[in-house]
């Protein structure tokens, strides 16, 4: 018997080797952090400071009224210098706080372990995650204590750790099971209680067999922890993917994984949560891999929120000659980057440097209805159709064909042999198609 | 540190290494044994002849492409793949000016009139051999070999129901025939390799294969036999394969596989012509757009509670 998995999928390079085995290292203190009031998924934050203030490190200096919203604090002590327009990892632009350090790293006061597991309840649980400003750390930023209040009248009854890690180059949460196996574990039980189930899994790729022996070793006496392997294979960590592969359970199209008992987080989220909890410090550094072959000496950082990409990639040994592509994120979702004075967020877990000759310039070509496309497709839909009825914006058919049911995985686009960027024209027919649905109702 | 020109692109960032072109060339290296096996039967004409197709071939397209001021693609290794098989529906006593008017045919009328590589709704080769079926109909269907006119084992079986060709001989290819009529042991072999690099559907030919065997079967046929006879074969494993003209999802290609198999005994079996998988897989490539548009796959998670 093989691992768990679910059907169709890709297997791309995964290249892991280059960082995996380094242990993560403390990046420097940046002389200035940029950060961004949209850092999740949900309402944009307002601020709590104006230019001139003197901020404490894990000061709150953003917060917003909305529900789907988590705080901002301050990754540094030090000055606010000023709140602008900045470009965020994904392309768009957005209020951004600047704060130049001191050396002091003053933490603010306040800060200090708000209980444990045992006499926290559930509802403290969940209110010390949002002021902690925990979003998912898996790159899709939706905050965390949203995830965790679960609606009148559905049951949950399993928490998954996503510990998976499907895109290749990343080894963030590979790195935190081999190093913090306990946090992660102590962090996992305060999400079980947060949503009160007595049944988690942890979900881990084959790919890293150090993690999954070091967190059996370390969940052999938990009761209701369990850890399970998984086939290597993208997008594994898709949460749709990770609910079948685990359970069996099919979330239904335009469904969440709550209507059918589930509550997905990701491995470094529960690491943050433990954090939360025992130090009191809220979300205000994480980890990153700064990697790939466009980098001198790919690593495993902790950096402070708000840390520009240039300072990561000298960490890092600085980019080789033929570096020319910078993406942050994995290569399979994330985005490239016109410049190096882009600021990180929460949940920026990969600076991904590629070179020269792995970008090569893909020129499409015709579509030779070959099907791979649809072979691949997780969601089991058929993206050459879709990407077809983008380009002619044939709304309906699109809507048709399921296209809301895409979950931008990238599959289709890697797998074509044609080079068509097949996911590109989904993406944007799939965001037409939603915007139409929300003016007609 | 920073950098002048980064390259800005959508995701994802990396791509598989496989190309249109590989794929192409792997089904030309596929075709080898096939192409081996009809020289070592039919001698130096056979060779002559699959040179002179795969030549009119490129040259038509070629000249379509030059015409068009389009893109000269003749290196993607697609129209080598026409005219070999083309070559291979042909027997070994066509006459080389007919070869060339048959490629020039499957090239510009079965590809280039649509629009190229994975526009054309029928198989290339299969248009250039209808037509030459049609235009001339006493060579495309002279056996003789050596001086002396034999009947291709289906001739045989339409005509005095008895079996004179031994399975292993078929099975070989020591047969009358057309080139790659006859060696169902190098076609498999080329078929195999396709199949486990995953550039060919299985179904496909499963499908067809299993339900000429089925039929053949229950209207009391030899099977066997019309398993390994006539173009059955190169058909299923090579011309209802070809990815432009058969369906995209699972299902349509067993429809699409199925559909062809019965088409083949049915005109083997009762109709006018001793061979049927020309017209089968012809037929079955004009089902493909509503085989696609019927046989969508349920989304995941489409209709569950
Ligand atoms: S259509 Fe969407 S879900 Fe399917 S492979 Fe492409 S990007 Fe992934
Ligand atoms: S993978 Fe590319 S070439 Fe093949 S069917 Fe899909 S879009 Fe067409």
């Amino acid at each position: 018997m093989g691992s768990l998995t679910f059907k169709q999928g890709i297997h791309p390079e995964y290249n892991k080797e280059l960082s995996n085995t380094k242990a993560f290292q403390k990046a420097k203190r940046p002389e200035q952090v940029i950060i961004s009031l949209q850092q999740h998924i949900g309402a944009p934050c307002q601020p709590l400071v104006k230019k001139g203030d003197h901020v404490d490190m894990g000061e709150k200096i953003a917060d917003s009224d909305s529900f789907v919203s988590a705080p901002i604090h301050a990754s540094v002590s030090g000055t606010v210098k000023e709140i602008k327009t900045i470009q965020t990892p994904i392309g768009k632009s957005s209020q951004g706080i600047v704060i130049d350090a001191d050396e002091e790293d003053t933490l603010a006061k306040g800060i200090a372990s708000p209980g444990s597991l045992s006499d926290l309840s559930p509802d403290d649980i969940k209110k010390i995650i949002r002021e902690a400003g925990i979003v998912g750390m898996g790159g899709a930023m939706f905050p965390t204590h949203v995830k965790l209040s679960i609606p009148e009248g559905k049951e949950v009854d399993h928490l998954i750790l996503n510990g998976a890690e499907c895109e290749p180059y990343l080894t963030v949460d590979h790195r935190m099971m081999i190093e913090r196996p306990n946090d992660i574990i102590y962090g996992t039980k305060l999400l079980m209680k947060a949503i009160s189930v007595s049944k988690a899994i942890i979900g881990i790729e084959e790919n890293k067999p150090d993690a999954i022996k070091i967190m059996k070793k370390a969940t052999a006496n938990e009761d209701g922890i369990e850890i399970k392997e998984l086939e290597t294979k993208y997008p594994q960590g898709g949460e749709k993917m990770l609910i079948k592969a685990l359970l069996d359970r099919t979330v239904p199209a335009g469904g969440l994984p709550l209507d059918i008992g589930v509550v997905v987080n990701n491995i470094t989220t529960a690491v943050a949560v433990s954090d939360a909890v025992k130090k009191g410090v809220p979300l205000i550094e994480r980890s990153v891999s700064v990697t790939g072959s466009g980098v001198n000496n790919p690593i495993n950082l902790i950096y402070r929120i708000g840390t520009t990409i240039d300072k990561l990639i000298e960490e890092a040994g600085g980019l080789t000659e033929d570096a020319s592509k910078v993406i942050l994120g994995g290569p399979m979702t994330g985005f490239a980057q016109p410049s190096l004075d882009i600021a990180t967020v929460k949940g920026t877990s990969g600076v991904l440097v590629l070179s020269k000759d792995e970008v090569a310039d893909f020129n499409p070509q015709p579509c030779i209805k070959c099907a791979r496309c649809v072979d691949v497709c997780p969601q089991y839909l058929m993206p050459v159709n879709l990407s077809k009825y983008a380009a002619k914006e044939m709304f309906d058919e699109l809507e048709d064909y399921q296209v809301l049911n895409c979950i931008e995985c990238g599959s289709c686009s890697f797998i074509c042999p044609a080079k068509r960027p097949l996911m590109q024209y989904i993406k944007v027919g799939k965001n037409e198609v939603i915007a139409k649905k929300r003016n007609k109702s | 540190m920073m950098k002048e020109q980064l390259v800005v692109s959508s995701s994802p960032h990396i791509r598989s290494a496989t190309t249109v072109r590989d794929i192409m060339w792997s089904v030309v290296v596929s075709l080898i044994p096939a192409v081996l096996a009809a020289v070592y039967f039919f001698g130096i004409n056979a060779f002559l002849i699959v040179s002179v197709s795969i030549f009119g071939c490129l040259l038509t397209e070629f000249l379509f492409q030059k015409a068009r001021g389009k893109e000269v693609t003749i290196n993607d290794g697609s129209a080598v793949i026409t005219g070999l098989l083309l070559a291979l529906t042909l027997p070994p006593t066509a006459s080389l000016w007919m070869v060339l008017v048959g490629s020039a045919v499957a090239i510009g009328l079965g590809k280039q009139v649509f629009g190229g590589l994975g526009y054309n709704p029928f198989n290339p080769a299969l248009v250039g051999r209808a037509f030459l079926l049609a235009a001339y109909p006493v060579q495309m269907t002279n056996w003789m070999i050596d001086g002396v006119t034999t009947a291709t084992p289906l001739n045989v079986i339409a005509e005095s129901q008895y079996m004179t060709v031994e399975y292993w001989d078929l099975f070989i290819g020591n047969v009358a025939g057309s080139l790659g009529e006859t060696s169902a042991f190098a076609l498999l072999l080329g078929a195999a390799y396709l199949i486990y690099k995953g550039y060919i559907s299985w179904r496909i030919p499963l499908g067809m294969l299993s339900s000429v065997f089925i039929v053949t079967y229950l209207f009391g046929g030899d099977p066997i036999f019309h398993l390994f006879a006539g173009g059955l074969m190169l058909g299923a494993l090579y011309m209802a394969t070809d990815m432009v003209t058969s369906p995209i999802t699972k299902s349509g290609r067993w429809i699409f596989g199925f559909g062809a198999g019965i088409i083949v005994v049915i005109i083997r079996l009762w109709g006018g012509y001793p061979e049927g998988v020309l017209y089968s897989i012809l037929l079955m490539n004009m089902t493909v757009p509503l085989l696609n548009r019927y046989t969508r796959p349920r989304s995941f998670g489409e209709g569950a509670k």
